[in-house]
């Protein structure tokens, strides 16, 4: 509960440093009744060719597919333990940690007609999360069986002793159940079903129009009374970078999320009227600005060099000057706002420059005759605006200090080849995503020992074995107090350490018109089912 | 075989070895940059790990070599087979089917309308070389052509779309809107006319420039003075002897012009936000989607070698000196 409550106000004195930002308390629209009917227009993120959420755990795809496919439980601001029931309405952990029993929601159809069932989950569990599902691959390792004693129960039984802690976290981003008798028997991964879902969610799919947009359509039949709201969402899609504003401007688009429209016209935006904009509503998927570091660099490898590198970045500078406010300066890989986890008495490296030349020195890298000390390649992650920018000041920064970075520029495919295949790189600019619990995709930017090509983990050259040990008894550790601890204790070690320098915590902006209610109402709103939203006349 | 078909037959065929070399540059091109289409995948889904990316290496055959690979899609295309996206998941043909249509329908409009706008201000330019009417034409044709298509389109969206929004902001038609017939014509018409203006105002001016220039030289030409001496009319000189014999020039460029049409296309497409076959080729080489950049740009290939056939047969029509098989 506390967690929560801290998360709001965090978020709130955020918007509140970004000055001219308005974030809408919702309490002003309290007295409207909401209205029903009515398209919604969004604009599109991306076209995944495969849209199911419960193979696809990605954003891009969540955008969408969650308003069709639902998990078990979604991230809520005022729930227990950050949760709200989705699919299931209760879940419960042994204590030897080799099981979990759901209570799952009865009265609830898929598109189709048919009944939803714990022989869905348990399909869904054992045939998809666990074979073919980036993430689930990971949370659901050692899933040895699904019981089903009856229509609404399902005891997932794990081979090896899980953290319910762990399975509570990941809930909302790797438990998408599909439907059995779609699936069943066939070539999952290529199942028709992909494209044109089925799901048990507030909106059925609708239509793909390649190149235009996404349809979905009120499901009639949702299991929540009174909802969805809506008639129809559309995402149009708009690959250009102004597309976004502009239609926002004209009223042919009421809403655009992920920072569709870029920070830089937020300014422009703001001002015109009818429009709002929101800095909250994505705390679940917090994103992180970071540097890489190639540890099989020598000089790299000195912690003395890393600790004068983090010195040498001015992180106020980062979050007031590249991400506009939007942001905040972050001291470790598990971002502030999760209460749980966040450690905040971690050893931190003050914007001072001269301390960092003073490290350097140390290490016995004296400037040279030309004024450098020595040469780095930085790759920038194209990713965001702000990667690019960040490298950009990054090399700036660095050349105060005396090592000239040579900014290295590549597109996506050949800038995850260059860093996480061929090892390519001196440093980079990545922005790695903390997804409510650090087992998920946090600790493998530190672990060792991973194969090379694997995207977003570390494949810095770095080992550290009490660094391994922590992950490693973390991953088995039951005691949900004791598990915070080990990793309380790992932030402080990689802050110690540094095998990599987390500069910023920032999460994404979503612009709407004033007449979209209800917007920004959990911490994963952009992927979370949108069944309340309403548009006023 | 009529002596049109066999002239068509044997300009494709000797457009084969063209098609090859487009094949393999583009092929070697995509091939030299780094990241291949499962690195581009990867982007897209957040994380992976190192059994699933190798798995999907292999059912996308990028575990093999770059030689093996061509090979092989010379082999599907030899069966008249595109193959497959890897970023659509899709037969390359059902893409393609989807997106051309679009994209010849705005470069068709935007073309005629260039090359007629523009050859019929020439004419209106080059009547009287020197005249005042010529000088504003020709200054403003400069001004226009030293304008790129991409920053037009923009202003064009703020102007028509945003501040006054007389016009739909971009797409080629209303989003799921259930029209038929004539009114999702008049619909497309009405999301057409700011791409076209965007495309044509440049290539117009183009036409008008080259379309003047060659009628003031023509004008010096001594069979004009023998024309006037005749006594035949200045509106009958202008039309039938000095723009006829001007236009032949505009008309070869009209068959360069459809390839740098496709080219232009990418960039308009974007900013109006028109699923066509520019957007397309962006989106192949982002997603290292091979099969499919190479379909794009065999068909746009062919599209440019029929355009330049149709070209030739207007050339025959208006000037008798060239006409095919004679």
């Amino acid at each position: 509960m506390s967690r929560i409550l801290l998360n709001r106000r965090n978020f709130l004195q955020i918007s509140a440093s970004a000055g001219a930002l308005m974030l809408t308390p919702q309490l002003a629209f309290a007295q409207d009744a909401p209205v029903r009917g009515g398209r919604l227009v969004v604009a599109g993120d991306s076209e995944p060719a495969n849209l199911n959420p419960a193979i696809v755990a990605s954003n891009g795809v969540f955008f969408v597919a969650s308003k069709v496919i639902e998990p078990l439980a979604e991230q809520s601001y005022e729930g227990k333990d950050g949760l709200s029931p989705r699919l299931a309405t209760s879940w419960e952990g042994s204590a030897d940690g080799l099981s979990v029993t759901f209570k799952l929601r009865e009265g609830v159809t898929w598109h189709d007609g048919k009944p939803f069932t714990s022989a869905d989950v348990a399909f869904s569990a054992l045939e998809v999360w666990k074979k073919l599902q980036n993430l689930g691959r990971v949370v659901f390792k050692n899933l040895a069986a699904v019981d089903t004693p009856d229509e609404h129960t399902a005891i997932f039984r794990f081979s090896e002793p899980t953290p319910f802690q762990l399975i509570r976290n990941a809930l909302p981003v790797v438990t998408s159940v599909i439907p059995r008798h779609v699936y069943e028997g066939t070539d999952i991964a290529k199942n028709p079903a992909n494209q044109k879902l089925v799901g048990t969610g507030p909106f059925k799919f609708g239509e793909y129009k390649p190149g235009e947009y996404f349809l979905l359509k009120r499901n009639d039949a949702y299991w929540e009374k009174n909802e969805p709201l809506l008639d129809e969402i559309v995402y149009q899609f708009l690959p250009d970078r102004a597309a976004a504003g502009n239609a926002l401007e004209a009223e042919e688009i009421q809403l655009a999320a992920f920072s569709a429209v870029p920070l830089a016209d937020l300014g422009r935006i703001s001002k015109s009227s009818g429009l709002k904009v929101y800095a909250n509503g994505y705390e679940g998927l917090t994103y992180q600005l970071i540097v890489e570091i190639n540890h099989r660099r020598k000089e790299l490898a000195d912690v003395k060099v890393r600790q004068a590198i983090a010195h040498a970045i001015d992180h106020d500078f980062v979050v007031k000057t590249i991400f506009l406010g939007f942001a905040k300066s972050s001291t470790g890989p598990v971002p502030a706002y999760d209460q749980t986890f966040y450690e905040p008495g971690t050893a931190t490296y003050a914007f001072d420059p001269a301390k960092a030349e003073a490290l350097l020195d140390e290490a016995g890298y004296k400037r040279g005759s030309d004024g450098n000390r020595f040469k780095l390649k930085l790759l920038p992650a194209p990713f965001f605006n702000e990667t690019k920018q960040f490298g950009d000041y990054l090399r700036q920064a660095l050349g105060k200090i005396g090592i000239d970075a040579v900014v290295v520029s590549n597109d996506t495919p050949a800038h995850l080849k260059a860093v996480y295949t061929d090892h390519d790189f001196d440093i980079t600019v990545a922005t790695p995503v903390y997804r409510s619990d650090p087992a998920i995709s946090t600790t493998i930017l530190f672990e060792s020992g991973l194969p090379s090509g694997v995207p977003f983990s570390n494949q810095y050259g770095y080992a550290n074995t009490e660094i391994d040990k922590l992950i490693k008894s973390a991953a088995s550790e039951l005691d949900g107090a004791k598990r915070a601890g080990l990793y309380k204790e790992l932030q402080k070690k990689v802050a110690d350490d540094l095998p990599l320098i987390n500069v910023a915590e920032f999460s994404f902006i979503t612009v709407a018109r004033d007449t979209v209610r209800n917007v920004s109402d959990n911490p994963r709103w952009a992927v979370s089912n949108w069944s309340n939203v309403w548009l006023a006349k | 075989m009529p002596p049109l078909a066999a002239f068509f037959l044997k300009r494709l065929l000797t457009a084969l070895p063209v098609l090859f070399i487009v094949l393999v540059g583009s092929f070697l091109l995509l091939e030299a940059a780094s990241g291949d289409a499962v690195d581009a995948y990867i982007a897209r889904s957040g994380a992976m790990d190192a059994e699933q990316i190798t798995q999907l290496r292999t059912e996308w055959g990028l575990d093999k070599g770059p030689l093996y690979r061509f090979g092989a899609y010379i082999s599907t295309l030899a069966h008249g087979d595109l193959g497959w996206s890897t970023a659509f998941e899709r037969p390359v043909t059902s893409v393609i089917a989807e997106r051309l249509p679009v994209t010849l329908l705005l470069m068709s409009i935007a073309t005629g309308l260039a090359f007629f706008l523009g050859s019929l201000l020439g004419v209106v330019a080059g009547a009287r070389p020197g005249s005042l009417r010529d000088r504003i034409l020709s200054t403003g044709s400069l001004a226009l052509y030293a304008v790129p298509g991409f920053w037009l389109g923009l202003v064009l969206i703020v102007v028509f779309a945003v501040d006054l929004r007389w016009l739909p902001i971009g797409g080629i038609e209303s989003i799921a809107s259930d029209k038929t017939g004539l009114a999702r014509l008049g619909d497309i018409a009405v999301h057409l006319i700011l791409p076209v203006c965007a495309l044509a105002m440049v290539y117009l001016a183009l036409y008008l420039r080259l379309m003047r220039d060659r009628m003031a030289e023509i004008w010096r030409d001594p069979f004009v003075k023998g024309l006037e001496a005749r006594g035949l009319s200045r509106r009958r000189i202008v039309w039938r002897h000095v723009a006829r014999n001007a236009v032949l020039p505009a008309i070869t460029m009209l068959g360069w012009q459809s390839a740098a049409m496709l080219g232009g296309s990418v960039v308009v497409e974007s900013v109006f936000n028109i699923p066509g076959f520019g957007r397309l080729a962006a989106e192949a080489v982002a997603r290292r989607d091979t099969p499919l950049l190479l379909g794009v740009l065999l068909c746009s290939a062919i599209t440019v070698i029929i355009a330049n056939l149709l070209v030739d047969l207007a050339y025959g029509k208006l000037d008798p000196r060239v006409r095919i098989g004679r």
